[in-house]
């Protein structure tokens, strides 16, 4: 029974949003690749309602779209991906494998994505999950931080697979992949949909109801896009024990944890040296109200040398802890041995405990043990000056005496 | 265009912000946190369910003290907002606001909500183990807690200033090697533990000596008082022999 929801999921792939002048502030020899963004657009059957400012959804959004490509600064890299665009039979299993990239990622082509834009008609199916799939694809090597924006009217009308799953699955395959979700004139399972969607990459929803929300949060988004990471995480699985860990050097890495899981890594702190560690985990999926990360540091034996902590409740993107511990505190156990990182959460979820675990990002910083300052040199207050007084008095005292006697000894002789 | 339009009118109501430019940006993680200095307007729109992240340095003897304002959306609201700004040091380490609203709830009606935090000063030294604020980064986090499901979404406008006054620094004591800024290079994995060669510690001459303080004026009156204190002793013994 397919019915008349064939919202027009065009994926468009806006690409690259490469802006050389927002370099970060941190200059290192290692510069950070450009971010890389997909757009992706849905042209399904339902984006021809006309409830968006009495005009139809695709009216507003072509125009929405026309308006963010101008507006796109001359670095920007664009590409575009459609969905439902072409397929406007009642056939699913064809309906659901209707996605094409109309503009492919490069530096944008007014024009062309202009024209391209222009000859989208709603017409079928909704395979959110495998736009998102092909959209990933489309930016495969193009760049470290790689992000996805989806803007769909009506919930997915392939599932299974469950897009929201999908995300999560293209999130933990590797480099970075945040998908921004936009709702037109979104329902209650739509906006659900799309809410996980970007839950699951650290991707941010919006909903637009009008055609200047629309506009306004893809420029946005667009704006953030070309604001790139200082730096691309190294990817680490960390080892289920101490002996078996990975040797970590100064740097940001990411892994993923399960809940209940513990991860371990070595860092080799030595004398004089002080580490800095920490870790977060990014709440990817609906969990349970209260929760907690914590990072130790202890020795391969396993014993406890310092720990952060930190725990939360309520919505929230990420949970974070840090510590600090200094080679000099214990000098032979640095000079022996290296230095065990345990990073473990209290996370529950009803729905969603299993794999892929939770995104961690482990950020491992080694410095300079800062000295331990000596006791003040000068003093202040009161008390010191009643003591410097009555020292002095007494110091009088004595060699008034010790004068007395010396000269009395000296006139005997 | 709008962002020009609305940088000019805050020239024009603040000319004391002239030099230090508008920041119409924010950061969405940690890592893409949008730097800000004191006193430099910020001024980002939204959406709620944003969690929008920027950083600032801080200075030993600072108190940074965040103000936030957070214009509502006038339609699609269902029910109470909680929102909340958080501040993070460097290692991402919670930093407690000591004042300022830090947590409010904004009600269905509320056209806007304002939210604060000061930090503890900032000092020179802590050991490893405690969770004082050093100098370094410090990370804003500004987030909807708690807040309908249904609102999701709907466009915010935030702004956000920044001030830092130096407090008296006299009571600390030592200095950090190196302030708590995030190490921003990727990782690498070593098989064997990599050669680092220690950092020759710079040769500084009078480093002993104390910065000026107070301590310096009551150490030093305690000595004059200490010198006349025994000329006093000595003349007791002295008349004591006439």
């Amino acid at each position: 029974m397919i019915h008349r929801k064939l919202s027009i999921v065009a994926a468009i792939g806006l690409i690259a949003v490469a802006v050389p002048g927002a370099s970060p502030a941190r200059a290192d020899e290692t510069t950070a690749e450009p971010p890389v963004v997909e757009l992706v657009l849905d042209v399904s059957g339902s984006m021809k309602a006309d409830d968006i400012d009495g005009e139809t959804r695709m009216t507003v959004a072509k125009r929405a779209f026309n308006e963010v490509v101008d507006a796109l600064p001359e670095t920007t890299q664009l590409g575009i991906r459609v969905l439902g665009a072409t397929y406007g039979g009642e056939n699913k299993k064809q309906g659901c494998k209707d996605t094409q990239q109309i503009v492919a990622v490069g530096q944008v082509n007014r024009v062309a994505a202009k024209n391209a834009i222009a000859t989208l008609k709603p017409t079928g199916f909704t395979p959110i999950g495998l736009a998102l799939r092909e959209a990933a694809k489309d930016l495969d090597g193009a760049g470290a931080a790689r992000r996805i924006v989806l803007i769909t009217d009506g919930e997915d009308t392939c599932t299974p697979p469950d897009p929201c799953d999908v995300a999560r699955e293209l999130a933990a395959q590797g480099t970075d992949l945040v998908v921004d979700t936009l709702g037109l004139a979104p329902d209650e399972k739509t906006r659900k949909q799309l809410v996980c969607i970007s839950q699951a990459t650290g991707g941010t929803y919006a909903a637009a109801q009008s055609e200047e929300e629309l506009t306004d949060r893809i420029k946005q988004l667009v704006d953030r896009a070309a604001l790139p990471p200082p730096v691309t995480p190294a990817e680490v699985k960390g080892a289920q024990d101490c002996a078996t860990a990975p040797l970590l050097a100064a740097g940001v890495y990411t892994d993923r944890e399960l809940i209940g899981e513990h991860r371990f890594y070595r860092v080799s702190v030595r004398d004089g040296d002080e580490l800095r560690a920490s870790a977060s985990i990014a709440l990817d999926r609906p969990l349970n109200r209260d929760y907690g990360v914590l990072i130790k540091a202890a020795t391969v034996d396993g014993r406890e040398l310092v720990r952060g902590v930190d725990a939360g409740s309520g919505r929230a993107d990420v949970i974070s802890a840090g510590l600090r511990w200094s080679g000099d505190e214990e000098p032979a156990l640095a000079a022996t041995s290296d230095i065990c990182l345990i990073v473990s959460n209290s996370f529950a979820s009803a729905t969603a405990a299993g794999a892929p675990g939770m995104p961690v990002e482990l950020s491992i910083g080694l410095v300079a043990a800062s000295r331990t300052p000596d006791a003040p040199g000068l003093g202040s207050g009161f008390l010191l000056l009643l003591v410097l007084v009555i020292a002095g008095l007494i110091a009088g005292v004595l060699a008034g005496w010790l004068t007395r006697w010396w000269v009395a000894k000296w006139k005997e002789n | 265009m709008q962002q020009l339009v609305l940088a000019a009118a805050l020239l024009l109501a603040d000319p004391s912000a002239g030099p230090t430019p508008l920041v119409s940006t924010a950061g969405t993680s940690y890592l893409t946190a949008v730097s800000i200095a004191a006193d430099q307007p910020v001024k980002v729109s939204a959406v709620t369910g944003d969690y929008l992240y920027w950083q600032f340095p801080a200075t030993a003897g600072q108190r940074p003290e965040l103000a936030v304002d957070v214009a509502l959306p006038a339609q699609g609201r269902t029910g109470d907002h909680a929102w909340t700004v958080e501040v993070f040091d460097g290692l991402r380490r919670r930093q407690a606001c000591v004042g300022g609203e830090q947590s409010p709830v904004a009600e269905t009606s509320a056209t806007s909500v304002t939210l604060g935090c000061r930090l503890r000063q900032v000092r020179s030294w802590a050991e490893p183990w405690d969770g004082d604020p050093l100098p370094g980064t410090y990370y804003v986090r500004l987030s909807s807690t708690d807040l309908p499901e249904k609102d999701l979404g709907l466009p915010v406008e935030v702004s956000l200033k920044l001030t830092a006054p130096t407090g008296d620094t006299g009571a600390d004591q030592g200095s950090l090697a190196a302030p708590l800024v995030p190490d921003n290079r990727p990782g690498k994995i070593l098989t064997t533990p990599a050669p680092t060669v220690p950092a020759e510690p710079e040769e500084e001459y009078f480093a002993w000596v104390p910065d000026f303080s107070s301590r310096w004026i009551w150490t030093a009156s305690g000595g004059v008082l200490a010198a006349l204190a025994g000329l006093i002793g000595f003349s007791w013994t002295r008349r004591r022999r006439v």
